[in-house]
C-alpha cells in the first residue's frame, strides 16, 4: 500500500492541524440545535413518570388535565397502542438474549423510577407540565429488583413475569484447559472489581420535534441523533409509515457519546403524538428526565483471576462478569453488547494463551443500560490492567516491564486473541517505549521515592489498551438489526467549480465535516475552502450507518475518498474533451486543470461554465457527469482494532482521601491521523470522561430503587479545575484494510483512563497495603481502604 | 393560561419591551421571546453554565433568574458581544485551538472567560482552570479551552500595548 494517492497541489491536507469551520460558527453563537428551530403551531409534550421503581398501574385519571386551558391531549400507553408497535431489544447473534415488548408509555406496570406513563401535550412546555401535575396515576407498588445478587436469587421477584427469571443473557467463552493452567501456575492473582453506573450527560439533552403532515402521511423528525437512517427505519416500521415518507434530520447535536442512538419511549411517543394531532410536537428532556431516562452505562461486578509464570508471563485469565441492564434490553442494539465486549476484550493486549470468560446480564428495576462511549472497554481494561499490576508487584517487576514481557509483539501479526478477536497489526511495544520517554518515567519514579520519604504519596499507573473501531456488518447487521454497515457519499461539482459533499456519516462535534472536506479536497485536488460538506439529513444524504463506535473517519473517510477519486476522473474527462487532450495527460491541482508540464490549462469555474451552460460546444452525445455517488463497506476484518497505552500521575492526600491528578499521558495508534488537532482533543475528551468514571461519576439509587443522583450537583462530572494536562502522542500503523489507513479514535481515551488512575492510586497507597477496586474512587472509599473510616 | 406581564430592559445595547409570564426564566425569555439562541439551556438548575449571560456587567445563570427580575437591567448575550474586542480575541482562539466540539457549552464558556480576562488580564493556567470550573464541557478535555483563553489574554494584551 505504498501507492501515492495525494495529488501534489493538495498534498498535506490529510495530516494537517486544520481547525473546523463549525467551531468558528459555534463560537459566534451560531449553533442550530433542535430547540433553536422555530415552528408554527408547535405543541409541547411533558410526561407523567413513575415515582416507583416497580409498580402495577391500577388507574389513570386524566380529566382534570384535559380540562386545563392550553392542554391539547392527554394520552396513556393504551391510547398509543394503535399508533405505535412495541419493540423488543433482541438480536439473533446473541442467542438466548431475551427481553419484553416495550411500549412508548408504560402499560399495566412501571419498571423503573422515571419510566414515562402518561403524555400531556399543550401549547407550551410549562402548560404541559401543569397538565402532567393534574394527572393522577394509582399504583400498587411491587418489590423492586435492584441488586445483582438479589436479582439472581432463587425466588427473587421478577421484572417481567412472562420471562420467568431476571437473567436476560448469559455467555461463556472458554479456550479449554484453564483450570489446569491455574493449578500449575507459579502465581495466581485475583480480585473483585466494581464499576458504578454512569451516564453520558450530554450538555444538550435529548431533543426532537416530530412534524407529521396528515395530507401526505409524511413525518419529518428534527432529532438530536447520531443515527438518522436507523431512526428513519425505526419510525417508519413502528409507526406504520412508508420508509420513503419518513425524513429524519439531525441539526447540530450537542454531544452524544453513544447515548443518542437508542430508541426511547419519549421519542416514539412524541412522533406518535404528532401523527395523532397532525401538528409539530416537541420534546426536550429536562435534566431530571435525562438522569432518569438517558441510557445508563457500566454497572458491572467482575470477579477475575490471572495465572502468571515465575518470569511474569501471563498464562490465563478466568473472569466472571455480572452486569445489570435495567428492565429492558434496549432497542435496536440490545443491552448484551457491553457485557459481550467486556468479556471478549479481557487480556486483549497480551499473549495470553488460555482464557475463560463468563457473562451474566440481569434485569433490574433501574434505568435501562446500553451502549455508551467505549462500550465494555473500561471494564475489560481495568480488570486486566489491575491484575497485571498486582502480579507485577508480587513478582517484584516494574509494571511497564511486566507489560513489555506480555504484549503481542510485531512478529505475531495478524494475531487472534483467545476470545476470537483478530488484530491486523498493533504497536504495543512502540507505544510503551514512546510513553516511557514522553513522561520521563525513570525521573518520576525517583521523584516518587523522594517524596514518599517526606510523606507525600504520589502514584504512577499504566494501562495498555485495545479499542474496537470501524465496525462492519458483524456488529449488528448479522444479528438482524437494520443498521447500515456501509456508508455513502454524493459529490457534486457546482458550476462555480466548488464542491458539495453529502455524506452519510454524521457530526456531533468530532469534526466529521472537516475531515471529510480534507479528504475530498486532497483526492480531488481542490482548495479546502472550495469544499462544503453536509451530513445528517436522510432526504439529501445517501444511505449509511452514520457515526458511532468510532466509525466516522474510518468508514466515512474511504467513502469520501472513493467518491472524490471518481469525481476527479469525471472532471478530467470533461477537461480532456474541452481541451482536446487525453485525460491521463491532465491533472487537477489546487482547483485548476494542469497538463503534464504543470501548466494551468483552465480552472474549474471555466470547466463548470462550459459543462453546465454551454454543453453545445462539446462533441455530440457527450454528457458531462459532474455528480457521482459511491459507497464503501469496511473490508477484511470485523473491526479495525487500535491500541495504545495511558499513564496517570497523581497524588493522594491520605488525610482527606482526595486525589489530585498531576499529569496524564496517552500514546495511541489510530493509523493514519487525518487531523491531529481534532484527534488530540478527541482523545483528551475521552480521557476526561474516563477520569470522571474513575473519580466522580456514579448514578445512585436508594433501597426502594429511587434515583438519588438526580441533579448535576449530585452526579459529579469533571470540570476544568480538577483535570490535568493530558499529553497525547501517536504511533502510526495505517490499517491496510482501508485505502485511507485510518482507524477510529473516539473510545481510546475513555477505555483506559479509569484503569490508569486505579493503578496510580494503588501505586500511591502501596506503602499502606491499601487497594481499591471499586469505581469511582471517592475520598470515602479511599479513606475506608486506608482504614481511616 | 399564564398571564403576561410587561418587561422593559436594555438587551444587547437596545431598549426593548416584551411581555412574559411570571415563571419565564431569563434564559427562556432570551431564547423564546427575543430569539437569541446563542444562550443554551443545559440543566435549568444553575450548575452546567451553558446559559451564562451578563446582567449589569456581571455573569449570571440565565436559568436561575426570572425574566421579570431583569426589569430595567442591562442584559448582554453572546450575540451582543459580536463587536467586543476581548470576545473577538477569545472567539478567534477558540476556533484555532478547537476549544469546542459540539458547541453547546461554548457561549457560556466564552462569556465566563471574557469576565475572567476583564478582572484578571494575565491569569495563570491554574487560574483559568479554576475560573472556568463553573462551566461544564463534556466533549473536550478542557485543555484546548484553557489554552485558547490564555492565548486570547496574550492577544488582548498585545492589542492594548
Amino acid at each position: 500500500m505504498t501507492e501515492q494517492r495525494t495529488l501534489p497541489g493538495a498534498a498535506g491536507l490529510v495530516g494537517s492541524r486544520l481547525p473546523r469551520e463549525a467551531a468558528r460558527r459555534h463560537a459566534r453563537g451560531g449553533g442550530r440545535f433542535v430547540d433553536d428551530i422555530a415552528f408554527a403551531r408547535l405543541a409541547h409534550v411533558a410526561f407523567v413518570r413513575s415515582p416507583y421503581a416497580h409498580a402495577r398501574i391500577t388507574g389513570i385519571e386524566t380529566a382534570a388535565a384535559r380540562a386545563l386551558p392550553g392542554v391539547l391531549a392527554v394520552v396513556t400507553g393504551e391510547d398509543l397502542k394503535p399508533l405505535c408497535h412495541p419493540w423488543v431489544g433482541v438480536l439473533n447473534h446473541f442467542p438466548g438474549l431475551k427481553s419484553a415488548p416495550q411500549y412508548p408509555l408504560a402499560i399495566d406496570a412501571a419498571r423503573w423510577n422515571g419510566e414515562p406513563v402518561v403524555a400531556v401535550v399543550a401549547e407550551s412546555r410549562a402548560l404541559a407540565e401543569d397538565g402532567a401535575d393534574l394527572v393522577e396515576v394509582s399504583y400498587e407498588p411491587l418489590p423492586p429488583v435492584l441488586d445483582l445478587d438479589a436479582a439472581q436469587a432463587p425466588g427473587a421477584p421478577v421484572v417481567h413475569p412472562d420471562l420467568e427469571d431476571n437473567l436476560a443473557f448469559a455467555l461463556e467463552l472458554d479456550t479449554g484447559g484453564v483450570e489446569a493452567v491455574f493449578a500449575e501456575a507459579a502465581l495466581v492473582v485475583e480480585d473483585e472489581f466494581r464499576f458504578g453506573r454512569h451516564t453520558a450527560l450530554t450538555l444538550e439533552p435529548r431533543s426532537l420535534v416530530a412534524d407529521f403532515d396528515p395530507a401526505l402521511r409524511q413525518l419529518t423528525v428534527h432529532h438530536a441523533t447520531q443515527t438518522p437512517f436507523q431512526m428513519q427505519d425505526v419510525y417508519a416500521r413502528h409507526l406504520g409509515l412508508e420508509e420513503a415518507d419518513v425524513r429524519v434530520v439531525a441539526p447540530d447535536v450537542g454531544g452524544s457519546f453513544g447515548m443518542k442512538l437508542h430508541v426511547y419511549g419519549e421519542e416514539m411517543a412524541t412522533c406518535a403524538l404528532s401523527v395523532l394531532l397532525g401538528r409539530p410536537v416537541k420534546f426536550v428532556a429536562d435534566r431530571l428526565e435525562s438522569f432518569q431516562t438517558d441510557i445508563h452505562a457500566r454497572d458491572h461486578r467482575v470477579r477475575a483471576r490471572m495465572a502468571v509464570s515465575e518470569e511474569g508471563e501471563i498464562l490465563a485469565m478466568d473472569v466472571v462478569d455480572e452486569t445489570g441492564i435495567g428492565p429492558y434490553s434496549v432497542y435496536p442494539r440490545t443491552s448484551a453488547v457491553e457485557g459481550n465486549q467486556a468479556i471478549r476484550l479481557m487480556g486483549g493486549p497480551y499473549r495470553m494463551p488460555a482464557y475463560r470468560g463468563r457473562l451474566k446480564v440481569v434485569f433490574q428495576n433501574k434505568t435501562p443500560m446500553c451502549q455508551y462511549r467505549a462500550v465494555g472497554h473500561p471494564v475489560a481494561c481495568a480488570v486486566t490492567e489491575g491484575l497485571v499490576d498486582k502480579a507485577a508487584a508480587r513478582l517484584g517487576l516494574d509494571p511497564l516491564e511486566m507489560r513489555r514481557r506480555n504484549v503481542v509483539t510485531q512478529d505475531m501479526y495478524p494475531h487472534r486473541s483467545p476470545t476470537g478477536y483478530m488484530f491486523e497489526r498493533l504497536s504495543h511495544e512502540e507505544c510503551a517505549a514512546r510513553i516511557e520517554q514522553m513522561m520521563g518515567y525513570a525521573r518520576l519514579r525517583d521523584e516518587q521515592a523522594e517524596l514518599r520519604a517526606r510523606g507525600i504519596h504520589r502514584g504512577i499507573g499504566f494501562a495498555t489498551f485495545i479499542e474496537i473501531t470501524n465496525p462492519g456488518p458483524a456488529f449488528y447487521g448479522v444479528g438482524g438489526a437494520r443498521i447500515s454497515a456501509q456508508d455513502g457519499c454524493v459529490m457534486k461539482m457546482e458550476p462555480s467549480g466548488q464542491i458539495r459533499v453529502d455524506v452519510s456519516v454524521t457530526e456531533q462535534g468530532q469534526g466529521t465535516e472537516t475531515i471529510m472536506a480534507q479528504i475530498a479536497a486532497t483526492h480531488l485536488g481542490v482548495p479546502l475552502s472550495d469544499v462544503r460538506v453536509y451530513t445528517g439529513d436522510t432526504r439529501s444524504s445517501p444511505y449509511g450507518g452514520a457515526t458511532w463506535a468510532s466509525r466516522g473517519a474510518g468508514v466515512g473517510g474511504p467513502t469520501v475518498m472513493k467518491t472524490a477519486q471518481a469525481l476527479r476522473d469525471n472532471i478530467l474527462d470533461v477537461a480532456a474533451t474541452i481541451l482536446q487532450a487525453r485525460p491521463e495527460e491532465l491533472a487537477l491541482r489546487d482547483g485548476c486543470i494542469v497538463d503534464a508540464a504543470g501548466s494551468v490549462r483552465m480552472d474549474l469555474a471555466e470547466l463548470g461554465r462550459i459543462a453546465y451552460f454551454r454543453p453545445d460546444t462539446l462533441p455530440a452525445d457527450y454528457h458531462p457527469e459532474l455528480t457521482v455517488a459511491r459507497h464503501y463497506v469496511p473490508q477484511g476484518y470485523p473491526f479495525a482494532f487500535t491500541n495504545g497505552i495511558q499513564a496517570s500521575h497523581l497524588e493522594v492526600d491520605t488525610e482527606t482521601g482526595l486525589v489530585r491528578l498531576l499529569d496524564h499521558w496517552v500514546v495511541e495508534d489510530c493509523g493514519t491521523v487525518i487531523n491531529p488537532l481534532l484527534v488530540d482533543e478527541q482523545v483528551r475528551g475521552g480521557v476526561v470522561q474516563g477520569l470522571g468514571a474513575a473519580l466522580f461519576e456514579e448514578v445512585l439509587y436508594n433501597s426502594e430503587g429511587a434515583l438519588t443522583t438526580a441533579t448535576m450537583a449530585d452526579y459529579l462530572a469533571p470540570m476544568a479545575g480538577e483535570m490535568p494536562d493530558i499529553h497525547v502522542g501517536h504511533v502510526v500503523t495505517p490499517t491496510l484494510t482501508s485505502p485511507l489507513g485510518a482507524k477510529g479514535v473516539g473510545e481510546a481515551g475513555t477505555a483506559a483512563a479509569p484503569a490508569a488512575v486505579m493503578n496510580a492510586i494503588n501505586d500511591a497507597l502501596s506503602p499502606f497495603g491499601a487497594e481499591l477496586r471499586q469505581m469511582p474512587f471517592t475520598p470515602e472509599r479511599i479513606l475506608a481502604a486506608l482504614g481511616k473510616i | 393560561m399564564d398571564s403576561l406581564f410587561p418587561l422593559t430592559l436594555r438587551l444587547n445595547g437596545q431598549q426593548v419591551r416584551h411581555e412574559v409570564t411570571q415563571r419565564t426564566t431569563l434564559a427562556e425569555f432570551l431564547r423564546q421571546t427575543a430569539g437569541l439562541t446563542a444562550t443554551h439551556i443545559g440543566c435549568e438548575h444553575g450548575v452546567c453554565g451553558a446559559c451564562t449571560v451578563m446582567v449589569d456587567g456581571r455573569i449570571v445563570r440565565g436559568c436561575l433568574m426570572f425574566a421579570l427580575q431583569a426589569e430595567g437591567a442591562e442584559v448582554t448575550t453572546l450575540e451582543g458581544l459580536a463587536q467586543d474586542a476581548a470576545m473577538q480575541a477569545l472567539q478567534k482562539r477558540f476556533h484555532e485551538h478547537n476549544a469546542l466540539q459540539c458547541g453547546f457549552c461554548t457561549s457560556g464558556m466564552l462569556i465566563t472567560a471574557r469576565a475572567l480576562l476583564e478582572d484578571n488580564p494575565r491569569p495563570s493556567r491554574d487560574q483559568v482552570r479554576e475560573h472556568l470550573s463553573g462551566n461544564y464541557c463534556r466533549c473536550t478535555g478542557y485543555q484546548a479551552i484553557v489554552e485558547a483563553t490564555l492565548g486570547a489574554a496574550g492577544d488582548i494584551e498585545e492589542g492594548a500595548a
